[in-house]
């Protein structure tokens, strides 16, 4: 433990459960030559929701997945109920009891909620068919034994998402684990959402089974676990009674010291700095598309970063692909720099300016080409019109990979070889040999370590500076408000509110979403 | 340096070969099937290595070969073009179609002079494409079962025209290039190696041959890259049409009629060149030297196996293991490198 004060200490012991059931000693896991997992301890009580938090990259997921059966090669001991066990597969850790709910969830929508529920296990009757009437019936009491009222008739996808994930805990639960994993249960749901959730969680704390709750929302993190662990860089800093300590204090032992900036985006207050006055080069007037966004009216200026923020499925991801012309919208007016504009194809998008960064890296990168061709892909038209110049796009790619200090630094090796944050860099510089009017951001910094953000933090504002209109899209508060300098809120597909040349906080963000 | 550093070195220098090998695997293994092959048929025929024996492959494999041409451009898209035998055929039939037959010939064909029947049969089979191409890119109709359609459309516009007949006479032009000869070497030889000297130029030194390969390595990405993937992915289709569709004229004037069914092999023969060449059915990897060692091994394989005396039907049992084989080694070789190179 790096040097933590005593207290951190006297407060792990105090808290030290009794009797777990689950219980990891000394944990270490590498990957190639990266060391995910360090010596890391980790411990579950029967009847315990035990909170576990990091920032991206910590070793979070590594760990979950060992303890999912996921990862079998690891350094290090797991008891399960006081007797050593290694988990060869996913099934083992299955079939000894240990069930998880991951962000992503599982459900297949075009089935019921009973069949959700009893997916791969339905009832059958004498004739080996299967049992519809039985299997309803026993999810119906399965269902509201945990206090979910949902008809158990009614196809999966017609649920809100708050609910499809309580029927698919309801599935885990069914399949026999004592011991659930949540992967951030509470990142796409509405605060009614998570208060139903919560008295679930309760519910099955009090009926002895144990949770693991892994979530960026601190604040529901500290409301619902009875003890928090912190890792930092696959090291597990501490572990706590989660009320006697407050966010402040778990923040300071995730993300150490040293990155200010990003601390600042986690609590407390953010002055945005809007440009009111900055000529509009985008504007889009009452853009409509099906379920996915209604009405939505918003201008990008030159040099200044717009954020969008909202919960996840809020529309903000299909409106940013509408900009660059990969969703179609059925309504609305788009204008570039004062010109009335109509993208049919991304290409289109691409001629008129735009620039679009999607949110996976593997929709934005070509894994076995050179970082030369993956840079140049989005110009090469502005190159030459009909024959390649290869000097040309190395001489240029060379020029991007020195000034974002792209590591290695070689033009010629496949893009798959770079680390996570470099193949990110890449998937950004390929547009900024010509910098477009707008440039589109779909979660430029979701999934990477600390240093990897304050990186893309710092270009992405040496862009705004250069007077490109930057249009930021996440479900991460910390995202939007670390780039900002207005925001947009949205909420259930409409804008619902528009923060400019104020204060504000994490906290207030959510409370408009 | 010590002896620690020397063997970590040494393990490096290993390391880079392996990974070299297994990248390079779908271009070896096929260089190395056909060195087999030629050797083989070296030792058990002594009529095999012979000038005029090299000649004939070279003119058995060119019909395929500019078949095989287009159809690289739309496996390297990932896409699958099953069509181009029939379209192949269609083409062929119709420049005959338009062209004044003896008077034995008892189809009621539109005799035109022969510069206007190629352009018609050109015409005709660039529509087919674009049809295929309109189907595959606007309607969204996955490309293999578009173009299993397109294989009935072009035998049944073959069957429409020739009646269950036989016609013979095509335009001078195509006669020339189909079954003529520029001093010894065969015009339909000088127009395959044209065909594959186009199509790799364009592949590796146009805009639209990068636009073709990055379509094929993730065409999500492509599509994110500001590129029009639906544009390409027609383009691959059009091309793969004119590709058959002038491979079909110059197979009539090479075999000498015109008829239905009479390309049916083809189809075989041409994806088969493909992916035996090394081209990765998954898209983005390969092109047309790979193709052309594809022909190569085909082309020997069905010439070579006429030299040794071998029972004809367990003829077309060893094309489809050699076809299987070429299957594995193709899948095999993407999973090599789907997974993270070696550090």
């Amino acid at each position: 433990m790096d040097g933590g004060p005593l207290s951190d200490l006297a407060r792990a012991t105090s808290v030290a459960g009794s009797n777990p059931v689950l219980e990891l000693v000394g944990i270490s896991k590498a990957f190639g030559g990266v060391e995910a997992l360090r010596n890391v301890d980790f411990a579950l009580a029967a009847g315990e929701i035990h909170g576990l938090v990091g920032e991206n990259g910590a070793g979070k997921s590594t760990l979950m997945k060992i303890i999912a059966g996921v990862h079998g090669d690891y350094a290090g001991t797991m008891r399960l109920g006081g007797t050593a066990t290694r988990f060869r597969s996913a099934r083992d850790a299955r079939d000894a009891g240990i069930g998880m709910v991951h962000q992503e969830l599982s459900v297949v929508a075009d089935l019921s909620v009973a069949e959700n529920v009893f997916l791969g296990e339905q009832p059958i009757n004498r004739f080996g068919a299967v049992d519809w009437r039985r299997m309803r019936r026993n999810a119906a009491d399965h269902l509201r034994g945990l206090g979910i009222e949902v008809d158990p008739c009614a196809p999966m996808g017609s649920l809100p998402l708050g609910l499809q994930q309580l029927v698919e805990l309801s599935r885990v639960l069914f399949s026999g684990a004592r011991m659930i994993i949540l992967d951030e249960p509470t990142s796409a749901l509405s605060p009614p959402e998570v208060e139903r959730l919560f008295a679930v969680l309760q519910r099955l704390r009090k009926a002895g089974k144990s949770i693991i709750f892994i979530s960026h929302f601190l604040d529901d993190v500290l409301r619902i676990s009875d003890l928090v662990t912190v890792l930092r860089n696959g090291r597990k800093v501490t572990t706590v009674a989660a009320g006697d300590v407050d966010k402040r204090w778990i923040i300071d032992r995730m993300i150490g010291t040293g990155h200010d900036q990003l601390e600042e985006s986690y609590i407390g207050d953010i002055r945005l700095d809007s440009r009111p006055n900055a000529p509009v080069v985008l504007d889009a007037q009452g853009l409509t598309a099906g379920r996915a966004y209604r009405n939505v009216s918003l201008q990008i200026r030159a040099g200044e970063i717009l954020g969008i923020y909202g919960f996840m499925g809020c529309g903000q991801l299909e409106l940013a692909r509408t900009l660059f012309g990969k969703f179609a919208a059925d309504r609305g007016a788009l204008r570039i720099d004062n010109r009335p504009v109509r993208f049919r194809n991304t290409s289109a998008a691409r001629r008129a300016g735009i620039a679009f960064v999607p949110e996976s890296r593997r929709s934005m990168l070509f894994a076995h080409e050179p970082i030369y061709k993956n840079m140049s892909i989005s110009i090469l038209g502005r190159l030459s019109p009909l024959l390649l110049k290869p000097a040309l796009e190395r001489r240029l790619a060379r020029d991007r990979v020195n000034g974002l200090h792209i590591r290695p630094p070689s033009v010629e090796r496949p893009l798959g070889t770079l680390s996570g944050g470099n193949q990110q860099k890449v998937g950004l510089a390929k547009w900024l040999t010509f910098p477009p009017k707008v440039l589109v951001l779909s979660e430029p910094t979701r999934g990477m370590d600390v240093g990897a953000k304050s990186d893309v933090v710092r270009i992405v504002r040496g862009l705004r500076d250069q007077g490109i209109g930057i249009l930021v899209v996440s479900t991460e508060p910390e995202t939007v408000l670390a780039l900002a300098d207005r925001i947009l809120v949205m909420k259930k597909g409409e804008i619902a509110h528009e923060f400019a040349s104020e204060t504000v906080s994490k906290d207030r963000l959510l409370a408009v979403a | 340096m010590t002896t620690e550093e020397t063997s970590a070195t040494a393990a490096a220098r290993a390391a880079v070969t392996r990974n070299w090998l297994r990248n390079q695997l779908r271009n070896i293994a096929p260089f190395l099937t056909l060195l087999f092959l030629v050797l083989f048929f070296a030792l058990a025929s002594p009529s095999f290595v012979t000038f005029d024996n090299l000649a004939n492959i070279l003119t058995q494999i060119s019909v395929s070969a500019i078949m095989a041409v287009g159809l690289t451009f739309v496996i390297l898209c990932a896409e699958i073009d099953l069509s181009v035998a029939s379209v192949a055929n269609a083409t062929g039939i119709i420049v005959a179609f338009f062209t004044l037959q003896e008077a034995s010939v008892n189809i009621a064909n539109i005799p035109l002079p022969g510069a206007l029947a190629i352009v018609f049969a050109l015409l005709s089979c660039l529509l087919l494409g674009a049809v295929t191409a309109f189907g595959v890119t606007w309607i969204g109709i996955p490309s293999f079962i578009m173009t299993l359609a397109m294989l009935e459309i072009g035998a049944g516009i073959s069957a429409m025209l020739v009646r269950g007949q036989i016609a013979y006479a095509v335009p001078p032009l195509i006669t020339t290039l189909g079954s003529g000869s520029l001093g010894a070497v065969p015009w339909i030889v000088i127009v395959a190696t044209a065909a594959l000297g186009l199509g790799h130029l364009m592949l590796t030194y146009t805009r639209f041959g990068r636009y073709v390969y990055m379509v094929g390595g993730n065409r999500e990405a492509a599509e994110y890259s500001g590129v029009n993937v639906r544009a390409i992915i027609a383009a691959v289709m059009v091309i793969s049409a004119l590709c058959s569709g002038i491979a079909g004229m110059l197979g009539v004037a090479h075999f000498g009629s015109a008829q239905q069914d009479e390309f049916d092999n083809y189809l075989l023969d041409s994806i088969s060149a493909v992916v035996v060449g090394g081209t990765s059915l998954f898209g983005g990897q390969g092109g047309i030297p790979n193709t052309i060692v594809g022909l190569f091994v085909l082309g020997v394989l069905n010439n070579g196996l006429d030299h040794i005396n071998i029972d004809s039907f367990l003829k077309i049992l060893i094309r489809g293991l050699i076809l299987l084989a070429a299957l594995i080694i193709n899948v095999y070789a993407q999973r090599l490198r789907a997974e993270k190179p070696l550090a």
